[in-house]
């Protein structure tokens, strides 16, 4: 069984069906892509999966277990987080309190422990702390430790989110669109740390427009349309797909 | 209009980069505040203006439980003057009826307080904004209207009299013999130490992030409901408190001490003070307690200048007085720390 297995999955906003019986799986270590025109359901996948909305119909097993009826937290806690299209950061707070933010649900020591500064907090509080400045490190964001979220720029604002999605613990990250509004430069960048993420033995499922990125970095990608899965296959397969082509152009996104 | 803004804002820069100087000779600064205050009855002030410093300090700390949950979370308010009378009228009527110590009686009204702050926070879990605000309103209000109809327990309309001032050990508090104030200035201490607490822990941490998009929150596995509720225990607990020790101080109280009035007051003291900082209730509340005395003749109008202030902080300077983003780096303790924690978690193994 893969790690994440989508089987089947339609929802429904009245009387439009946003997805429908879209099933697809990722292996682990993979990265596979979700693409298709603005609108075609691909940000519900992800509310879907993080436990926003549930699916009217079809399953989903993540490391084997179902999720069905999980709430955000336990999803998070399984080994699953996200980012979010347009950037959602506790901006009025530091890079650092970020990250430790997401380290939270890892975080043992309870109330009491915080307002008496038991031990415990102590020990607690210093390592998560160590743990988010290294982490920083490692995704290069050493030198806005002590910044705030919102003076940094647009590039360092969506590593300092994926940053903030691995604090969780998370092995499989959901990244929608990371790379949009980057210039090539900064979207060459991007492609290069989320290589790094693999090389890292994170598993990654995502969505994106950027050819550069998609074509270059995923081992397989699904196509979606109006909510149904057009095409699937490896990236050279999806190039040649006319289909696919066809519903491109209808949007115009082809560069 | 401009240059109110620029002359609040230079205020608070300068504010700012006294911050960063400062912060060396934190420990002198604050060991000097708190022995000035000791010392304040030394100086021989009257009982009038020993209960003026008295009420700073009670709306300091009421200010300091409405900054939980306005402050740090974003959760507006309008009701906390309901929790301000359930903690004193509960701590006069267990001293009075059942002639209980003033700290056991305040004790039992802050558990009794944080468990209606529970009731209040459970049903509005899913409002923000205004929804949140006016029922926050309505709930003072109908604690208003219970203390006034519900004669056998709180005697209505004609109010509470003669509650004992605190004693311990048969030594009687009062304002003369500046028991009150140094009760007044254990208690402040007390939550502000709270208050210091939630902040540096990752409760503190959690409600900023909530305040600041509860979704992105939620979606990094945090349960903010449970985080929103337990802000309005802790506020309603700490409001409590300072409800108690006013009881005891005035000595009468009824259903017109715990005003619509009141509540916009504390609410006003937060915001020009600077949501989310501790510092800002300090200032706040002596702003704001002590200018009716000094303007005596505005004093029909505090409520029109209350206002103003308001809208102007609002317009100008939502941050407040003394809300700035600190220049400190953020402190990474030393790997010492976690080294010992390593060492030990061996050493448990070792030992199993
Ligand atoms: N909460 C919602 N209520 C109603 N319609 C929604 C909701 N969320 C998404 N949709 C609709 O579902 C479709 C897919 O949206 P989305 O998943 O954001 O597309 P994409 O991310 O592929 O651009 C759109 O037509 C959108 O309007
Ligand atoms: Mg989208």
């Amino acid at each position: 069984m893969a790690y994440l297995e989508v089987n089947k999955i339609s929802i429904r906003f009245g009387g439009l069906t946003a997805i429908d019986k879209f099933d697809f799986k990722v292996e682990k270590g993979q990265i596979v892509s979700i693409i298709g025109p603005n609108g075609a359901g691909k940000t519900t996948v992800f509310n879907i999966l993080s436990g926003i909305y549930r699916a009217a119909e079809g399953e989903i097993t993540f490391d084997g277990r179902n999720l069905k009826d999980k709430s955000p937290q336990e999803i998070v806690s399984l080994g699953m987080a996200r980012t979010f299209q347009n950037i959602r950061l506790f901006y009025d707070m530091r890079v650092i309190e970020n990250v430790l933010i997401g380290t939270h649900i890892r975080t043992g020591y309870r109330f009491l422990d915080g307002l008496f500064r038991t031990k415990r907090f102590h020990l607690e509080e210093g390592e998560k702390i160590r743990y988010a400045a290294d982490l920083l490190k490692t995704v290069g964001l050493e030198k806005r430790i002590h910044d705030y979220a919102d003076n940094l720029p647009y590039g360092e604002q969506r590593k300092l989110e994926i940053a903030r999605a691995i604090a969780t613990g998370a092995r499989l990250l959901l990244l929608d669109e990371p790379a949009a509004g980057m210039n090539p430069q900064e979207s060459e960048e991007l492609r290069q740390f989320i290589l790094q993420l693999k090389n890292q033995g994170y598993t990654i499922l995502l969505i994106e427009h950027d050819m550069n990125v998609v074509m270059n970095l995923s081992d397989y990608i699904y196509v979606l349309d109006y909510g149904k899965k057009i095409a699937e296959g490896k990236p050279q397969e999806i190039l040649e797909n006319q289909q696919v082509v066809a519903a491109y152009l209808g949007e115009g996104e082809v560069e | 209009m401009e240059k109110i803004r620029t002359g609040i804002n230079r205020l608070t820069e300068g504010f700012s980069y006294l911050e960063t100087n400062v912060y060396k000779y934190r420990i002198i600064l604050y060991a000097g505040g708190l022995s000035l205050s000791m010392l304040l009855p030394v100086f021989g002030f009257s009982q009038y203006m020993t209960r003026i410093f008295i009420m700073i300090g009670i709306y300091t700390m009421l200010a300091l439980g409405l900054n939980i949950l306005t402050g740090y979370t974003g959760l507006v308010s309008l009701g906390h003057g309901g929790f301000f009378a359930i903690g004193a009228y509960t701590t006069a009527i267990l001293m009075l009826r059942f002639q209980m110590n003033f700290l056991i009686a305040v004790m039992i009204a802050m558990v009794f307080t944080g468990i209606c702050g529970l009731l209040l926070g459970l049903p509005t879990l899913r409002l923000t904004g205004t929804y949140l605000s006016i029922v926050t309103l309505g709930f003072g209000e109908i604690v208003r209207m219970v203390i006034m109809n519900f004669d056998t327990v709180t005697n209505g309309t004609l109010g509470i009299r003669n509650i004992p001032r605190p004693s311990f050990f048969g030594f009687e508090l009062t304002l003369a013999n500046h028991g009150l104030f140094y009760l007044m200035l254990v208690l402040l201490i007390l939550v502000t130490y709270v208050c210091i607490g939630i902040q540096n822990s990752n409760m503190g941490r959690t409600l900023r992030a909530i305040k600041a998009d509860e979704l992105a929150a939620v979606m990094m596995g945090i349960r903010s409901s449970r985080y929103k509720v337990g802000a309005f225990v802790v506020s309603a607990v700490l409001t409590g408190l300072a409800g108690g020790y006013y009881a005891s101080l005035v000595s009468y109280i009824d259903h017109n001490s715990f005003t619509f009035d009141v509540s916009i007051m504390i609410l006003s003291i937060v915001i020009l003070g600077g949501m989310g900082t501790i510092r800002g209730m300090f200032l706040g509340a002596a702003i704001l307690v002590a200018f009716p005395e000094v303007a005596r003749p505005l004093m029909e109008w505090r409520f029109v200048v209350y206002g103003l202030v308001l809208i102007l902080m609002m317009r100008f300077k939502p941050q407040g007085l003394l809300g700035w983003r600190s220049r400190l780096p953020y402190k990474i303790p030393v790997l010492k720390r976690s080294q010992t924690y390593r060492e030990e978690k061996e050493a448990n193994r070792r030992g199993r």
